[in-house]
């Protein structure tokens, strides 16, 4: 126990963990309670759904160092692929948490397989080369999945890609209709699924990142070529870093999918990557909590700036680039350096 | 054949604009080491300016660019002062992020302005086009005053950043800031007068984008000015004949790929060639190998 509390970083984990459950307990019992507005209600596993995409970017960005700007592809691989098996499980499974669970899954591997087609070509490019081949991953992504027509009847699923799906039997329904997206969503997910995933997300992240491949990874993140000559293979830790993310992302896709009426793939363009980005460097490179409460504050500030109506996003924007400049500020840093000691800003959860 | 011979001028003439564009962005990405999201923003902002100046005040087009090269480097003078000149020391994901802010306040304070209705922007050239072989193969005026812009600012800037003394040191600046300051120059200036350049560049291509694709909103600026990045990273980044290569070759196959392959993956076919060419050639057609040392 001693030793426990000892370890700063293992401190810090659980003190993650406990915030979570806390803030889920909070939030539920508000829920209860008449405590939240209807937007509010509606938002919360939306919420989840981002705090998973930004807990798996900063295992991209922060503990790997590699920038992504194309994230929002594995969520839509994860939103389209879970919704058309929920879609395509209505009847055999009629339990909702079970579809979700089984999507969520299907998700997951599906976009921890796009993540190895688009990781063999991307890990070997270095800094802002990776940037702009993962946002082209993240447009190709878009394209596709925008001309992807798949539908469902009694001899099993169809697809077609490109041109409308023709030839169903009668009684068959389609699923996805191509730039139209699925329209026809039934919203299955819970905030109490979006609540576990955040929860198995830490678990997954926590536990890669304090083990030998964690720190390979983070050997490979502060010096490539020092790592490469101790015998750490960059490729393959690079990998299983990028694919474990590219899964949680996909998973919080599904969750995220699960809980629209209509899911269409312009929704996952490049300003989601980014707005992922923008919870992740806000919330701190490698610090998870940071990144939970970097998530959950700005998908809820654009609704807590409702008042201000139309000019929300504007202010929303202006919030943004002055939390940049008052954290970069070198007269500030210094400051809370002299207050908090030993701050190592990504290194946190060595 | 003549189709062909059709699709590949529009195809230099989309990749022109992308090219003016994309020196904007390599510019700045060879002296600051920053992307500048705020780019595609500005090209919307120069567009807009000309468009009122133009309809609203009634001058003539060339008055009207003129306005919004004017107010298009002011306002890169003026982000470059309150958003990034506070960031120089900080991480290169801190000022990517400001960017970012500056790009979503630009699009929002031109939805507040302008509304989102689009504007359709005013035809300069009249519709007068050149037509050959029984009017199968045409050249509109504007496809050759795009191409004949792209040729004069890229001969302009060659000779800018080669001659005069302050391109020069934008030249010195990019190679190592540090040795830089020592040899006297004011790396600030430098840099300051970088943004504005790339400002004016993004006006031009506005203008010229909107004459070419009339319909214009606050988000005209987002998708060319991502396309246009991904041509200076394709031609390599920091390079000058590579923004200019890479952006023409980018129009080029976007249109093959729209005749040809598909519309719809114009877009994929687009960023596909692009991860090709990076994957055989990790720093674009004419970038640089930096060697890594220990």
């Amino acid at each position: 126990m001693k030793k426990f509390l000892t370890n700063k970083s293992t401190f810090s984990n659980y003190m993650t963990y406990a915030g979570v459950v806390i803030a889920f307990i909070i939030l539920t019992i508000m829920g209860e309670a008449g405590g939240l507005s209807s937007t509010m209600k509606g938002q919360l596993v939306p919420v989840c759904a981002y705090v998973v995409m930004a807990l798996s970017l900063n295992l991209t960005v922060g503990v790997m160092g590699e920038l992504s700007l194309g994230h929002a592809g594995f969520m839509s691989v994860g939103a389209f692929s879970g919704a058309v098996v929920a879609s395509a499980l209505q009847q055999a499974i009629p339990s909702d948490g079970i579809r979700l669970v089984i999507a969520m899954v299907v998700g997951a591997i599906l976009a921890g397989l796009v993540g190895i087609v688009i990781g063999v070509p991307v890990l070997r490019l270095r800094g802002d080369y990776l940037a702009i081949v993962t946002l082209a991953f993240g447009e190709i992504i878009k394209s596709i999945v925008t001309n992807l027509y798949i539908g469902i009847d009694a001899k099993g699923l169809h697809f077609s890609f490109l041109n409308p799906l023709e030839g169903l039997e009668a009684g068959g329904r389609m699923i996805m209709n191509g730039p139209m997206g699925i329209p026809g969503n039934t919203k299955i997910s819970t905030f109490t699924a979006g609540f576990i995933l955040i929860i198995i997300t830490l678990m997954i992240i926590f536990n890669l990142v304090n083990s030998r491949s964690g720190r390979a990874i983070m050997a490979l993140r502060d010096n490539r070529i020092a790592a490469e000559s101790v015998g750490i293979n960059a490729t393959k830790y690079k990998m299983m870093g990028f694919v474990t993310s590219a899964a949680l992302a996909g998973a919080a896709g599904t969750l995220f999918g699960m809980s629209q009426n209509a899911i269409i793939a312009s929704k996952f363009d490049f300003n989601t990557s980014i707005l992922v980005l923008v919870f992740v460097v806000l919330g701190g490179l490698g610090r998870m909590w940071g990144s939970i409460i970097a998530a959950a504050a700005l998908t809820i500030l654009p609704e807590l700036l409702r008042e201000f109506s139309e000019y929300r996003m504007l202010i929303y924007a202006i919030v943004l680039i002055l939390v940049m400049l008052i954290t970069n500020n070198p007269g500030l840093k210094n400051l809370f350096g002299k207050l908090i000691p030993r701050r190592k800003g990504a290194a946190e959860n060595e | 054949m003549l189709t062909f011979l059709n699709h590949f001028i529009n195809g230099i003439s989309l990749g022109s604009i992308y090219a003016i564009i994309a020196l904007g962005y390599t510019m700045v990405y060879g002296i600051a080491k920053m992307l500048n999201f705020a780019h595609g923003d500005v090209i919307m902002v120069g567009a807009y300016v000309c468009f009122f100046a133009v309809s609203a005040f009634n001058l003539p087009p060339v008055l009207g660019l003129l306005a919004a090269i004017v107010l298009c480097t002011l306002l890169g003078i003026i982000i470059e002062r309150l958003a990034y000149k506070p960031l120089r020391q900080a991480t290169s994901l801190a000022v990517l992020i400001t960017a970012i802010g500056v790009s979503y306040f630009l699009q929002n304070a031109a939805q507040l302005l302008w509304t989102s209705n689009p504007k359709i922007f005013p035809d300069f050239f009249g519709g007068i086009a050149i037509k050959m072989f029984d009017g199968q193969l045409i050249i509109t005026l504007g496809t050759l005053v795009t191409i004949a812009a792209c040729i004069i600012i890229m001969i302009a800037l060659t000779v800018f950043t080669g001659q005069t003394k302050m391109g020069k040191a934008m030249r010195a600046c990019s190679e190592d800031k540090g040795a830089a300051q020592l040899m006297g120059i004011n790396v600030n200036a430098t840099i300051s007068t970088t943004f504005a350049i790339g400002s004016a560049l993004a006006a031009v291509a506005g203008v010229l984008l909107c004459s070419a694709y009339p319909s214009l909103v606050p988000t005209t600026g987002s998708m060319p000015g991502i396309k246009a990045f991904t041509a200076a990273v394709f031609g390599g980044i920091g390079s000058i004949p590579g923004a200019l290569l890479g952006g023409i070759l980018l129009g080029v196959i976007e249109i093959f790929a729209g005749a040809y392959i598909s519309t719809q993956l114009s877009n994929a076919i687009v960023f596909l060639v692009l991860i090709i060419v990076l994957l055989v050639k990790p720093t674009g057609l004419l970038g640089k190998q930096i060697r890594e040392k220990v």
